[in-house]
Order: structure tokens, then sequence, then C-alpha cells
């Protein structure tokens, strides 16, 4: 395969940003994205801050309804006008999305910027080849002959592993298998050499064979562009194994982030800690009972007050009323690592070494 | 969840001396294909395709294996929503296979079936109560107490609160709604459940959740369970025994410590090789053994072994003789002409995180 199939397109590779602002690549400020319904707002992200760096990955986790796609439609831009009322910054380069020109966010998302979904076959339509589809999405941002974009869909298709693809280009999407729909994709996602790549629940839907090669291919793809990914998900061992950094979001808002490792070693956030104790550790010897966290999560538009996760968390009644009446912000508990909780920062890691990690 | 029979967790699970509740007898089901005006039969799908297993009673038995493998089919043959195409489901000493609905349906005590999908699962104009109520109905059985006591009770062993009664399905979460389910295939005291995905459709809080009901449950009732499930770290959190299925075939199948620490089918290796593991220090230096490609269609699997077309230790043998599921330790039967023997397992238990992992057997998908 040849090294250098991506790199074919103008203007690529790991150039470093021109800017001097120090900013990271991509920065999220306090984003807030509500939905006027007819039963109140939804307040699906509720003042969200993070941010990623190129040649980095950045996990996102979270229950469903916490907001995470809600987050990542964002960034794209891919919010109906109207229907969501959306504040903050979101810088990409030297470029802030909320306020720009839609044309210009509609130029960036392709050129710059690109999504991964969870369901291939919804992003794909069903009555054009792959191939066909591939082609549209790099001609619109580059002007090229067909014949030149028909070449560079088959290296695409190539380098995301499926075979024979000069005959495969062809086929329709539902010939394809769905791992082979989910890598179709992603050939058509990298087909600019987008700088932030974007991937949404990207193998919730396929089994764990062809999910360890789909990863395995972003992560390689990734290194190779380096690309700044931001990839979705609610498995906890996905992100484990992909992500630099973790933020877990809870009802629209950062429970906590950081480094990967800090983040599952040194958890700082009961919710975080809930997470942990649910899944099932296939690596350590088998334990009696599984943590569970009480309740479920809340619904959007009734976002209880204080520390949202206060009716779920066994610690609530510690901190007074504050858990109840007061919103935790996001402080600083380690380098780089960030918790919003009341609780005191001691008491936090004295419960977590002595009652939590004994038990995961 | 420990088996009255197999002890604790720690002791070796000595061979029940008790009667199987179920067996499983070169059972399978090919669904016909058709094409065309006329509707003529162009092939079949092996969706099953010739398994036999044992369910003992008071176990949890699990059948995992990737989409379309034929779990579900599996799991409607062992209740009898299928008649199969071949061989035999004998529960409690009954050959069910063939039973026409009348005389199943006071089998239908014994026999429930737990579903996927907590949404579609419930009917959206019934009540709570109607829905858990119905098999009393349906079975013509008065509970003492009356059936709405009945109810409020079950409702409280799943876990609801007995003012639940009268609402409706769509004022609760997921999480809800499948202990509803639950509280419904409880109602008439079964001594066997199969739980087809129980928790997939749940967030991880609430999985977590359900999963210790179904464990306490099976405590406190003495139920027997087939689960299927394609979360390997759940089957091994709650399974005594478990069943690997590849393409309409049991491939490997053993106590939980046989399949999980010493797997001897290369398709049970490959599997537990690609989940991933919540820790960042521990995952990434693993060794991973990549199996190309997807899944083969049923409708044409491959000839002799299935997984030849993915294996990467196959031989010709593999393409021309199919290998027989033999017992190669005591309980612990596997499908394959080249079973990995005694290998390091493929997770560490418990160890500190590992150095430089071994190659692993096959690497990246080609690209070619
Ligand atoms: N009624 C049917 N008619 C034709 N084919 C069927 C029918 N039911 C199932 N199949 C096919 O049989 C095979 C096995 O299906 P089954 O539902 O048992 O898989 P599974 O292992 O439960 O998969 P999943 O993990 O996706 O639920 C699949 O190829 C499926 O498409
Ligand atoms: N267009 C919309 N109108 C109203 N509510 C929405 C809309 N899109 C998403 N939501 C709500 O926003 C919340 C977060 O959704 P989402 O980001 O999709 O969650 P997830 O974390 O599962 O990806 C949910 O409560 C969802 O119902
Ligand atoms: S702020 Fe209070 S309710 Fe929220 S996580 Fe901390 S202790 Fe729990
Ligand atoms: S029989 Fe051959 S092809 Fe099949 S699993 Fe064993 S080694 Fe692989
Ligand atoms: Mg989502
Ligand atoms: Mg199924």
């Amino acid at each position: 395969m040849a090294e250098d199939v991506l790199a074919g397109a103008p203007e690529s590779g790991p150039a470093p940003r021109p800017s001097g602002s120090g900013r990271p690549f991509l920065d999220v400020r306090d984003l807030r994205v509500h939905f006027p319904t007819d039963d109140g707002v939804v307040k699906a992200v509720d003042g969200l801050s993070f941010s990623v760096e190129r040649g980095k990955r950045l996990g996102i986790v979270g229950e469903s309804g916490s907001g995470k796609s809600v987050t990542s439609l964002s960034i794209m831009g891919l919010h109906k006008r109207g229907s969501a009322r959306i504040s903050g910054e979101i810088w990409l380069g030297d470029d802030e999305l909320v306020a720009a020109d839609p044309e210009r966010v509609r130029r960036l998302r392709g050129e710059t910027m690109a999504m991964i979904f969870q369901d291939p076959l919804s992003a794909m339509h069903p009555y054009y080849t792959v191939g066909d589809q591939i082609m549209e999405a790099y001609r619109l941002h580059n002007d090229v002959s067909r014949r030149a974009a028909r070449k560079r869909a088959v290296e695409l298709l190539d380098r995301v592993g499926i075979p024979r693809a000069d005959a495969r280009v062809d086929d329709y999407p539902h010939h394809f298998s769905g791992g082979m729909r989910q890598r179709a994709m992603i050939a058509m996602a990298l087909s600019c050499n987008p700088q932030l790549l974007i991937a949404d629940e990207p193998t919730t839907a396929l089994d764990v064979t062809v999910q360890a090669q789909i990863l395995d291919l972003i992560v390689d793809l990734q290194a190779e562009f380096h690309t700044a990914v931001v990839i979705i998900t609610h498995d906890l061992g996905v992100v484990a194994e992909l992500a630099d950094d973790i933020l877990v979001m809870y009802a629209g808002r950062a429970a906590e982030s950081g480094p990967a490792v800090d983040v599952f070693t040194e958890p700082r956030h009961p919710y975080t800690w809930g997470l942990l104790g649910s899944v099932p550790r296939w690596d350590r010897e088998r334990s009696e009972r599984l943590l569970p966290i009480s309740g479920s999560p809340p619904s959007l538009i009734n976002v209880p007050p204080g520390c949202a996760f206060h009716p779920r968390c066994p610690y609530a009644d510690r901190n007074g009323d504050r858990s109840r009446t007061e919103r935790p912000e996001l402080v600083e508990v380690g380098p780089r690592h960030l918790a919003a909780c009341h609780m005191g920062l001691e008491e936090r890691a004295t419960l977590f070494h002595d009652e939590i990690r004994p038990k995961l | 969840m420990n088996a009255p029979a197999a002890g604790g967790s720690s002791s070796p699970a000595a061979p029940p001396a008790t009667e199987p509740l179920l067996v499983a007898t070169g059972l399978q089901k090919h669904f016909p294909v058709r094409r065309g005006l006329l509707q003529r039969k162009v092939g079949a799908v092996q969706a099953v395709d010739g398994v036999d297993f044992e369910v003992l009673p008071g176990e949890t038995l699990s059948i995992v294996g990737e989409s379309g493998c034929g779990k579900t089919t599996t799991g409607r043959l062992l209740t009898r929503l299928l008649e199969p195409t071949a061989g035999s489901v004998v529960f409690d000493g009954r050959d069910i296979s063939h039973l026409p609905p009348r005389a199943m349906r006071p089998l239908r005590r014994d026999v429930q079936m737990i579903f996927q999908d907590p949404y579609s699962s419930l009917n959206p104009r019934h009540t709570v109560g109607t829905i858990v109520g119905a098999p009393f109905r349906i079975q013509g059985v008065e509970p003492p107490g009356g059936i709405r006591s009945a109810v409020q009770d079950l409702l409280s062993l799943v876990g609801l609160s007995p003012e639940h009664y009268n609402r409706y399905p769509h004022e609760f979460s997921g999480g809800q709604r499948q202990r509803i389910g639950i509280a419904r295939t409880l109602a008439l005291r079964p001594k066997l459940i199969v739980a087809d995905e129980p928790v997939s459709a749940l967030d991880v809080s609430i999985q977590a959740q359900v999963v210790n009901l179904l464990e306490d449950l099976q405590d406190e009732l003495g139920l027997t369970y087939v689960l299927i499930a394609h979360d390997l770290s759940v089957v091994r959190h709650v399974s005594d025994r478990v069943a690997v299925m590849y393409l309409g075939k049991i491939v490997e199948i053993g106590d939980r410590a046989d399949v999980y620490e010493r797997p001897m089918h290369p398709y049970t290796v490959a599997l537990l090789s690609a989940v991933p593991i919540p820790d960042p220090r521990r995952g990434r230096s693993r060794a991973r053994i990549l199996v190309t490609g997807d899944v083969p269609s049923p409708l044409d699997p491959p000839p002799a072994c299935r997984f030849h077309t993915r294996c990467w230790k196959a031989q010709e043998v593999c393409r021309t003789v199919e290998p027989p599921l033999e017992e190669k330790t005591p309980g612990h039967r596997v499908a394959c002409h080249f079973p990995e023997t005694g290998g390091a397992p493929v997770v560490e238990l418990a160890a500190p995180a590992p150095g430089e992992a071994a190659e692993p057997a096959s690497s990246r998908p080609p690209a070619e």
C-alpha cells in the first residue's frame, strides 16, 4: 500500500498551525446547547469546556442522553438553525465556529474536520455507490476530475482495509457488512485529510473482533496524519485503550476530566467511581457483586439543582446543603486533572482509596 | 451466579451428580430463503447447525458469539418459540422439540424468556399491572391472595414500587422497563429462564443494577439461566459455564475458568483478546490477536471448520474435515484440529501491567 495515499490531497501533513495564539487546536469554551421543546427547554449541553491538541485523542464518556452527540454535532455545525440555541465558543485553529458564518463552517467541515457516526447506513446514501459518495465528498473540496477522484476513492478504501478496493468501489452500501461500511465511512471522512476527526460511538454497532480492527485503524491513521481525535463512547474499555485524555460527562456538563491514566486510577468524582464500579473487570479476579449507581440519569428538561448527580450520589449528604443547592465548579485536583464535586479533596482521596478501590 | 452445585467461586467446580434440566442434542434450525414470484426455495440460512449442550439445574450457562452466529435462534429453540429443523430439546425429561402450542402451554410456566429490547417487548397500551399479571391470566392461575397482590409482590421483588401497578411502560426508564419484563417472567416461578441480551440495551450503571438483580433472584428462587450475550465481561461475571458460538456451531464450551483462562479454540482466543480492558495501563501493552475480515454469511458458510477463513492457524485439513466438538479436559469441549494448549492466558489476572507482550500471532488486517 502506498505510504502517502492520504497525503495525495492538497495541503496536508502535520504542519503546525501558523497561529501564535497558544490555544489548543480544538478549544471548546463554556458551550451551551439548549433545545426549546413543548415540554420545556432541553439543556442538552450546559457549560462544557474542553480542548484537544493535534496528534492527541480525547475520549468522551457518559451515559446515553448526557449530551455527547449534541456536543459533537455543535462542533461540526450540524444542528438545525432555529431548533438549537447555542452559546459559548468553539475554536478550531483560528476559527471560532459558534458565531461563524455557516458557509465558513460548511467549508471547514470536510476540509478541516470530519465525523464518523455510529450508524454508517444512516450517514450514507443507499442509492449511490460507496465510491460515488467518497468521490463527491472529495470533489466538494478539491477541484479534480472524476477520474482522479475515483482513483483517490480506491486508494482510500484500500487504505482502510477494504479487500479488492478497485472492485468494491462500485458497490452500494448495503452490499457491505457493518464493519466494511464503517471502514468506508472512515475513508469518506478522511478524503480531505481532516485535522480534527470526531468519532461518535464508531464501534458500538460492531462485533468485538471488528471493533478491534476499526479502533486500530483509527489509531494508525491518527498517528500517520497527526489528527486531533475526539472519540465518543459509553464503553470505558474503548476509552481506556484509546484515549490520551478523558472527559466524563453527566447531564450536559463535565463531571471529571484529565489524563486517561489519572481518571482511571485516581478518579475524584463519585460519578466516575460509579461508572468504574458498574463494569465487570474480566482482567481481575471475579468480584462477587457489581457496584451499580442507584437510580437513573435525569431528564435534561428538569436537571436537578445543585450538583446534577446528587439524587444518585451516596455522598450528597456530606456537604451540608451544598450538593442540593450549589452547582460545583470544575476545579483542579491534580496536574491537568479536573473534577466538579463539593466534597473536600482529601476526603475524596481517602474515600476512594479506602472504600471504593478495594471493591473495584 | 454460582450454581449451588458448584459451591463457592474458588472451589473447583465438581461435576454435579444432578440430572440436567435441559439437554439439546444435534439442535438445528435452517431458515429457508425464497426468491422470485413463486417463492422458490433457493437456499437456507444455517442459523443453528447442530449444537449439543446440557444445562444443569441452578447454573448459569452463557452463550456468547458475534452478531448473527445463532444465539437468539438457539434461545428461541430452547424455549420452543421456534421448532427445530433437526435435533431435539429435552426439558425436565420431556422432549419438547415438536410439541404443538397447546401441549407446550403448561410447560410455559417452567420455561420463560427475557428479551433484549425493554422498549418493544412491553405493550405500551397496557398498565404495568396488566403486563406483569398476564401470565396468571393466560395460564388460568389464581395466586393465593389474588393477582393484584401477587403482581405487587413481584414488583417489589424486582426493585420496583408496588405503586407502579397502574402506570404505563412509557413512564419508566430502560432499566425499569427491563425490571418490569423480569417481573413478568418470574410470575409463574419458572425453572428455566432464557435471557437474550437482557442488559445490552441499558446504560452501564443500569446494566449493573439488572445484573445484580438477576443474581439475587437466582440465589433466592433457585433459578436456572441460559444467558445470551455478546458482552464478554458481563458473561464472565455471571456465568458458571460458557458456550462460544461461531456461525451456527458451538466451537468451545466449558467452565468459566476454562474458557476465560485456558481458551483452546483460536476463535475464543481472538474474541477474548479483542475485548478492550478498562485500564489504560494494561490494555495498551497487551498483545491482540486480530482476526481479519468479518463473519462470513450463514447462507453459505465455509466448509469444514467454519472459522478457517479467518483463522491464523488454518491448514489444509481445516478446509476439508470438520473438527468435532471433543472433550479435551474434563468438561471442556473444543472443536478444532489444532487447539491452543497451555499457552499464556489471553489476559493475565490481577498481575501488574505486563511489560513487552508477545508478538501477536497474526497482525493487522491486510490492506490488499
Ligand atoms: N426468521 C428468520 N428467517 C431467516 N433467517 C433468520 C431468521 N431468524 C434469524 N435468521 C438468521 O439466522 C442467523 C442467526 O440469527 P440469530 O438472531 O440467532 O443471531 P444472534 O447470534 O442472536 O445475533 P445478534 O447478536 O445480532 O442478536 C442470522 O444470519 C439471521 O439473519
Ligand atoms: N434536536 C433536539 N431537540 C430536543 N432535544 C434534543 C435534540 N437533540 C438531542 N436532544 C436531547 O439532548 C440530550 C442529549 O442528547 P445526546 O447528545 O444525543 O446524548 P448522548 O450523550 O447519548 O449522545 C438528550 O436528552 C436528547 O434527548
Ligand atoms: S457535589 Fe455532592 S452530590 Fe455531587 S458528586 Fe460531589 S458529593 Fe456527590
Ligand atoms: S480447525 Fe483449523 S481453522 Fe478451525 S479453528 Fe482450528 S486451527 Fe483454525
Ligand atoms: Mg449519542
Ligand atoms: Mg440475537
